[in-house]
């Protein structure tokens, strides 16, 4: 194996285990804004470390390979979190509010939510 | 190359799972979703049996236009196919 | 470097099984979205991988064109949860 080979195959094997990680994360994440962190930035990184691989496996022969493994790692870092974005905001606008756990630290926080809740209803 | 028989394999089941989701699905919001898992998984299967051309198409036509026609239709329309499954919503 | 891909593809591969429980069991609308949305960026990562597989530089553009467009899907459908299409 060459150093290219060497290189872009540990690039390949970390963007391989943070796909992985993105796509347990959205199973084992209790509510939808845990999901959309796992699903988007985790992926984000494993896709773009994973593409910069392959680039760097075939650079060797021909470097008309990197050249489009930039432009598509550009387009990822473009529309990613856009989507994610307009994602988010739709379920804040249906009022999807986060999860919380059910200890005494977590009903305080329920607690100050629904104060705040309130206190906007009052307002209108 | 056994692992383009797997890929070629993970892809048809994904495929057709999709597909028999869409189709028993009362909620079409979710069927739409569907959909466009059916153009992902058959983009890749274009792709393993060698043919980009037709994969270039299926990646712009089914993943924007398609799903795009079908939200306008369903938002001019109705969302849901009963009326009782109306109380389900989310 | 065949080892490599066949671990990256089967570690693409569960991480796109996971993706589809979440699809099947999602309670709201948003949930089986953000697994869709989960499922483009896997697959432009499979899509490369497998032009590195082929060894032909013209099947990139089908990597290229799915990550341009994939994301107006999820955007379209957002924008229908939110009310404001």
């Amino acid at each position: 194996m060459t150093i290219y080979q060497t290189i872009g195959g540990i690039l390949i094997l970390i963007g391989a285990v943070f796909l992985f990680l993105g796509g347990l994360g959205i199973y084992r994440m209790p509510d939808i804004y845990n999901r959309l962190q796992a699903g988007t930035k985790a992926t984000t990184l494993g896709a773009m470390s994973l593409i910069l691989g392959v680039g760097v496996v075939k650079m060797e022969d021909d470097w008309t390979w990197m050249v489009k493994m930039a432009i598509i790692v550009i387009f990822i870092a473009f529309s990613n979190p856009i989507s994610s974005h307009a994602l988010a905001r739709a379920m804040y606008h249906r009022k999807k509010y986060p999860y919380i756990k059910d200890n005494k630290e977590g009903m305080d926080a329920y607690r100050k939510v629904m104060e705040k809740e309130e206190e906007r209803k009052k307002k209108k | 190359m056994e692992y383009l028989l797997f890929t070629i394999g993970f892809l048809l089941l994904v495929l057709i799972g999709a597909a028999l989701y869409a189709v028993y699905q009362k909620d079409l919001l979710y069927a739409v979703i569907a959909t466009g898992v059916i153009s992902l998984a058959l983009t890749g299967l274009f792709l393993v049996l060698q043919a980009p051309d037709v994969a270039l198409t299926e990646a712009a036509i089914g993943v924007a236009l398609t799903t795009i026609i079908f939200i306008i239709t369903i938002r001019n329309t109705v969302r849901f196919e009963d009326e009782k499954d109306k109380k389900m919503k989310h | 470097m065949v080892t490599i891909f066949y671990i990256t593809i089967v570690l693409i591969a569960l991480g796109m099984i996971f993706a589809i429980i979440r699809f099947i069991k999602g309670p709201t609308a948003g949930d089986r979205t953000v697994a869709l949305d989960t499922m483009t960026t896997l697959m432009v990562a499979l899509l490369v991988l497998l032009s590195a597989v082929f060894d032909r530089i013209i099947y990139v553009d089908v990597a290229l064109i799915y990550g341009v467009l994939g994301f107006i899907g999820v955007i379209v459908v957002a924008r229908y949860l939110e009310g404001a299409l």
